[in-house]
């Protein structure tokens, strides 16, 4: 596998929004690039035809009636808001 | 019985029959215990949040219920929960600056258990931010130190939650763990804690990180007290889409019958590289004595032990990318809001709201979720997670339980590890697997090298919690290391 660049680095964290600096970005490239060699040992496994696991029990996909039911007081959860007008969450502008 | 400046040190049983015998009330256990915090407080850093006002409310509370006859295993009882669980009115960081502030509007289903037992909460604990890590020393916070030895680490990612009760902050506490985070700090801390089977303790109101490893799980100064936190947390919750309906009934029944022909089976590999001679010693020492007590103790191998630690580092970062995409510095928490767009919010409140080591994970995960490299990792890691299943399943057939040293190591020294992420990564070796598999997994007090504890994890199949704490229960009982106290 190619050796991770750092513009694969400033790729994923512009995915995840993580507003890196430049100074990041090498140090996580270096740290990344050990912990992802470190994955390599995974190849050697044979998973021919194995199904995924993705989680460990043995519930499936769990339905519920669909029953209207009180939800948490507006008030109490626009309390915790870094900005709101009452009703509404405020945010900046989303278009550039 | 114990006088008044022992209280902090006894176990939630003793405390509940000095109670039941009106020999102390909970305002009195709340108030020794609050005053040990304390005193050492300034030492450890166990607690974010103390909840004083509110701890002596509810042990007036207790109080009052006990005065009537309707105490349980745990009202008035002093308990710590970690800061990944919600509480309503009082605020719940998960160890990060992202959630400094936040203060949650409703109770976590554990939470709710706890109120309901009239259980007093003492505060919030000390963790690794969003439980990433191994140390405690990524806590936004600062670190939590070892009560053992204060320059060294508690162990984590629930290093609060262990050094509390093992330092008399608390009877009991509550972690969380996702790779180890309970079990490997009790092991460090010289206390009991425990990973019950995912499933069993509703996840419902636990700030999430990995979710399909993650479970709550108790953390306390003997087994007895570990059952009976159990069998209050325990239980269906429909609000967790992963809670199990064969969740509840007593963890306590049954744990006094002993291990005359239990078999114990000892995988090699964890035995591997990297293990200290002393906790070797202290765990053939332990394999010795369940012997006697009438266990069938045989050696086993596990080879896919060797691949647990990479599934877990693609599974749990991965996860963690995408529950944590939800700090966007608009609804609650952290905010930057000095950009011009929502775009510049979100980018300078997740660089400056979150650490190094959650933004790490956060890459990792994104990386390994990516197209190009979303088959090589990510469903590779799934894969192997279900061969990992698969050899747990048949050794389950031979065994009934399975017995490991949880931690290769005694508690590190503060900075140790923290500039090599893959080093610390490793100190979770022996713990993984279980959350891989969705196992209980309990550690124990076992043993002491070079004045430091060293526990002993008893693994068992899914649903096998009762079993773990039977095996662990006579192992306890047959010695004394649960009754040190560190010498603070």
């Amino acid at each position: 596998m190619e050796p991770l660049s750092a513009e694969e680095v400033r790729h994923i964290a512009r995915l995840t929004r993580l507003g890196l600096g430049d100074d990041e970005v090498e140090r996580m490239r270096v740290q990344l690039a050990d912990i992802l060699a470190y994955f390599q040992s995974l190849a050697a496994v044979d998973t021919e035809g194995v199904e995924p696991t993705g989680h460990s029990t043995e519930i499936d996909t769990v339905m519920r009636d669909d029953v209207p039911a009180a939800s948490l007081d507006r008030q109490e959860v626009l309390e915790n808001a870094p900005d709101q007008n009452g009703e509404f969450f405020r945010v900046p502008r989303i278009l550039d | 019985m114990a006088a008044m400046n022992d209280l902090t040190q006894i176990t939630a049983h003793q405390a509940r029959a000095l109670l039941d015998a009106r020999q102390i009330s909970a305002v009195d256990l709340t108030r020794a215990v609050l005053e040990r915090a304390g005193q050492v407080e300034p030492l450890l850093n166990s607690y974010i949040t103390l909840a004083p006002e509110e701890a002596l409310d509810q042990a007036e509370a207790a109080d009052a219920a006990l005065r009537e006859g309707l105490g349980g295993p745990f009202t008035g009882i002093p308990v710590m929960v970690k800061d990944n669980m919600s509480t309503r009115g009082v605020r719940t960081t998960a160890g990060s600056r992202m959630l400094e502030r936040y203060v949650p509007p409703y109770d976590a289903f554990v939470v709710e258990r706890l109120r309901g037992a009239r259980a007093v909460i003492v505060g919030k604990g000390n963790m690794d931010e969003f439980a990433m890590g191994s140390s405690t020393e990524n806590s936004a916070f600062g670190p939590t130190r070892n009560p053992w030895d204060t320059s060294r680490v508690p162990g984590g990612s629930s290093g609060g939650a262990a050094a509390g009760v093992a330092a008399g902050e608390c009877l009991a506490s509550l972690g969380s763990d996702t790779g180890g985070s309970i079990r490997q700090p009790a092991a460090l801390c010289g206390i009991v804690g425990m990973k019950p089977t995912y499933g069993l303790v509703s996840r419902y109101g636990l700030i999430a990180f990995a979710s399909s490893l993650d479970q709550i799980g108790p953390m306390t100064r003997d087994v007895r007290d570990c059952a009976d936190l159990l069998t209050l947390i325990a239980g269906h919750d429909p609000r967790d889409s992963t809670s199990s309906p064969r969740a509840g009934g007593d963890y306590a029944e049954g744990i006094d019958r002993g291990v005359a022909g239990v078999r114990i089976g000892v995988p090699e590999e964890y035995l591997g590289v990297g293990l200290e001679p002393g906790v070797r010693a202290a765990f053939e020492g332990a394999l010795d004595v369940l012997q006697d007590l009438g266990a069938e103790v045989e050696p086993t191998s596990l080879p896919l032990t060797a691949h647990a630690l990479a599934v877990y580092y693609i599974i749990a970062p991965s996860e963690a990318s995408a529950n944590l995409a939800r700090y966007d510095g608009f609804k609650y928490g952290y905010s930057d809001r000095s950009g011009p767009t929502s775009w510049e919010v979100m980018d300078d409140t997740r660089r400056g709201g979150f650490g190094a080591e959650v933004k790490r994970r956060i890459l990792l995960g994104g990386y390994a979720l990516s197209a190009g490299y979303y088959d090589a990792y990510y469903r590779k890691a799934q894969q192997v997670r279900t061969l990992i299943r698969g050899e747990f399943a048949r050794a389950f057939e031979r065994f009934d339980v399975l017995a490991t040293p949880p931690s290769p190591t005694v508690a590190f020294r503060i900075g140790a590890k923290t500039g090599d992420p893959l080093q610390m990564y490793l100190s979770d070796v022996c713990t993984i697997p279980v959350n891989i598999a969705g196992l209980p997994g309990i550690s124990v007090p076992c043993g002491m090298a070079g004045g430091l504890p060293v526990g002993l994890q008893v693994i068992g199949p899914q649903f096998g919690d009762a079993t773990v704490l039977r095996v662990a229960y006579a192992w306890e009982q047959a010695t004394e290391w649960h009754r040190l106290r560190p010498p603070l």
